[in-house]
């Protein structure tokens, strides 16, 4: 005779298949979790280390953000530390600037060229080379840039060939399959009954590129180089072979200089945990970080303006 | 102008703009296989690396690559499994999976020498782990995770909703569903992207230079013991990657053979790459119409 109770109790527990339910909803939340703990943990720890430099070494903001003298071991006249980060700040702007301009109209040229005009050659051809081009590692792109870019810009202008010029050479080749292949993107999500109504009214196949498929996908396209020049700014050892790593202010395009991750990679290894020329290093990559998240976020916003057309 | 002449030059110039790519990117890839191929031969993929004097190989940073790259896959894919289907199959659209996409959103788009600097930071300097090959593959995974986790999704995302009906019609529960229904089904696309990922996780070398070390101890490989320090095995010894290997020879390197060494292992790195790319198509494929017998 089973009492009530007991027949309560068999009947409200949980079966074998909504117990696995329950833990396999539990392993792939946490492993969710995981990710965004990574996530809190590496912008947590870059930060906090990043603004020691301003709490600990109370160097100022202001200074570390305007002055243009990098040499945290040594303290100026008034016995303030130089940890003036203006020319890596300007060597990383300038190099991502340079490369995303020349390498847009490339980009979307090929694009158009690969969506448009000829898909046949496009598909054949471009599609597979810029696939591949990916994801070639950058350190190669170093190496190249090492061997052909920097001696041929020695040739033409003289000075060691290593500086801004050289750096953005090999960014442009860099970021160019990445950017080409999310052009592409873009102009595919664009409907083809747009051509197609283009067309009939009696544009040339240019006016209708021009007027029509470029205006719609151009939340697309921007987005494509925001994420070139994301990558960009956060390229490390390409840009650190070929740059010439003399934290000075550019002069030149072909003088040596130095972006925040080429200091970066060159000096975290040489300095003493928790030493002014250690922390400093931190709020370098402080600064890289949070750089990432603005293009984050206007990625984000060119999306949600393209969302709203 | 006349809109037809205009047309023609427009179409003339995408025309000029495209092959000059092409003859870029194939003078690109032309370059690292001629100059790199001639430098390929037994000896080099298999002897050890020399400091200062001219004909060592490769041997053990290639080792190193495929060993960091393994443990890196090993850590990262399940996790990246398990957000995957969470994101895809509970995951109800509210602020809190807002937020966890944009968390994951930010982890892809970090320059990879950021998260090697918290590699660096957390696991060689706060958990004492050293320069080693389990650090590397600490950051190898943060590098690789929400990469994979996005390729993960839109395997799923490809899975016809009628197949979850189906499953759940016949009185399986969700998660039965997903680990027998959605899973086998998307073992393909999930390959692809995993062997994808695997490429990129392969040639990265920023993330590794503060984790994994810049120094390849020489190994004997008659020693499997992982708790030996010369075994190939053992992942508290630092190891040096090929890719961080063509970094470090050309801006530290005093081998009067740097450049063909690096030459030669560029051309190992691409030839990787393209055996990736090839296998994670031609594997997919094969997998597909075994499974589905389609």
């Amino acid at each position: 005779m089973k009492t009530t109770q007991q027949l309560e109790r068999q009947l409200k527990r949980h079966s074998k298949a909504a117990k696995l339910e329950i833990w396999g909803k539990v392993v792939s939340f946490s492993a969710l979790l995981l990710i965004v703990a990574v996530v809190v943990g590496i912008i947590g720890f870059v930060a906090s280390k990043g603004i020691a430099t301003f709490t600990s070494n109370h160097v100022s903001l202001w200074d570390f953000l305007t002055e243009k003298k990098w040499n945290p071991g040594i303290t100026d006249a008034n016995g303030k530390p130089e940890v003036g980060a203006l020319p890596m700040i300007v060597g990383s702007f300038l190099i991502t600037i340079l490369s995303a301009v020349v390498a847009t109209p490339f980009a979307i040229g090929t694009a158009v060229f690969m969506n448009e005009i000829s898909p046949n050659k496009g598909a054949k051809i471009l599609q597979p080379v810029t696939e591949l081009l990916v994801g070639i590692p950058s350190v190669v792109y170093g190496f190249i840039g090492l061997s052909v870019v920097v001696p041929a810009t020695r040739a033409i202008f003289g000075g060691s060939g290593f500086g801004i010029l050289s750096g953005t050479c090999v960014l442009f080749v860099m970021i160019l399959p990445t950017v080409t292949s999310m052009s592409v993107d873009a102009l595919r999500s664009v409907p083809r009954y747009y051509r197609e109504a283009s067309l009939a009214l009696g544009a040339t196949q240019w006016q209708t590129i021009y007027k029509v498929v470029l205006r719609a996908a151009t939340p697309g396209l921007m987005t494509a180089v925001v994420f070139g020049m994301a990558r960009a700014f956060g390229e490390a050892l390409a840009v650190q072979m070929v740059i010439g790593n003399a934290a000075l202010m550019p002069g030149s395009l072909v003088d040596p200089a130095a972006t925040l991750t080429s200091v970066l990679t060159t000096g975290i290894g040489n300095t003493v945990m928790g030493s002014l020329q250690n922390n400093a290093l931190w709020s370098l990559a402080l600064v890289l970080l949070l750089m990432s998240l603005v293009f984050n976020l206007i990625i984000r916003l060119i999306g949600r303006k393209g969302r709203l057309q | 102008m006349n809109p037809k002449t205009q047309n023609k030059i427009a179409i003339g110039t995408l025309y000029g703009v495209a092959g000059l790519v092409v003859l870029i990117l194939l003078a690109l890839l032309g370059y690292i296989l001629v100059s790199g191929l001639p430098q390929l031969s037994w000896h080099f993929l298999t002897a050890p690396a020399k400091a200062f004097l001219a004909g060592g190989g490769v041997g053990v940073q290639l080792y190193n690559s495929f060993y960091l790259l393994l443990l890196a896959m090993l850590i990262s894919f399940p996790i990246a499994l398990g957000a995957a289907i969470y994101l895809y199959e509970y995951a109800r659209d509210n602020w809190v999976t807002t937020t966890i996409r944009t968390a994951i959103e930010i982890l892809s788009s970090l320059p990879s020498v950021v998260v090697g600097l918290f590699g660096f930071l957390f696991f060689v300097v706060k958990l004492r782990l050293g320069f080693s090959i389990l650090s590397g593959a600490f950051a190898l995974t943060f590098f690789n995770l929400p990469l994979l986790t996005r390729s993960i999704e839109d395997s799923l995302r490809t899975i016809d909703l009628s197949q979850r009906e189906g499953g759940l019609a016949l009185g399986l529960s969700r998660w039965e569903t997903i680990t027998r229904v959605i899973l086998p089904a998307a073992v393909p696309s999930i390959l692809t992207g995993v062997i994808l990922s695997a490429g990129r996780v392969f040639g990265e070398a920023a993330a590794l230079i503060y984790t994994a070390g810049q120094s390849a101890p020489a190994l004997d490989f008659t020693d499997w013991n992982p708790f030996n320090i010369s075994s190939p095995l053992n992942p508290m010894r630092p190891a040096e990657t090929l890719a961080v290997h063509i970094w470090k020879i050309n801006s530290e390197g005093i081998m009067p053979d740097a450049k063909a060494i690096s030459s030669g292992s560029s051309a190992v790195l691409v030839l990787a790459i393209l055996l990736f790319n090839f296998a994670a198509r031609y594997l997919g494929k094969r997998l597909y119409k075994r499974l589905t017998s389609a």
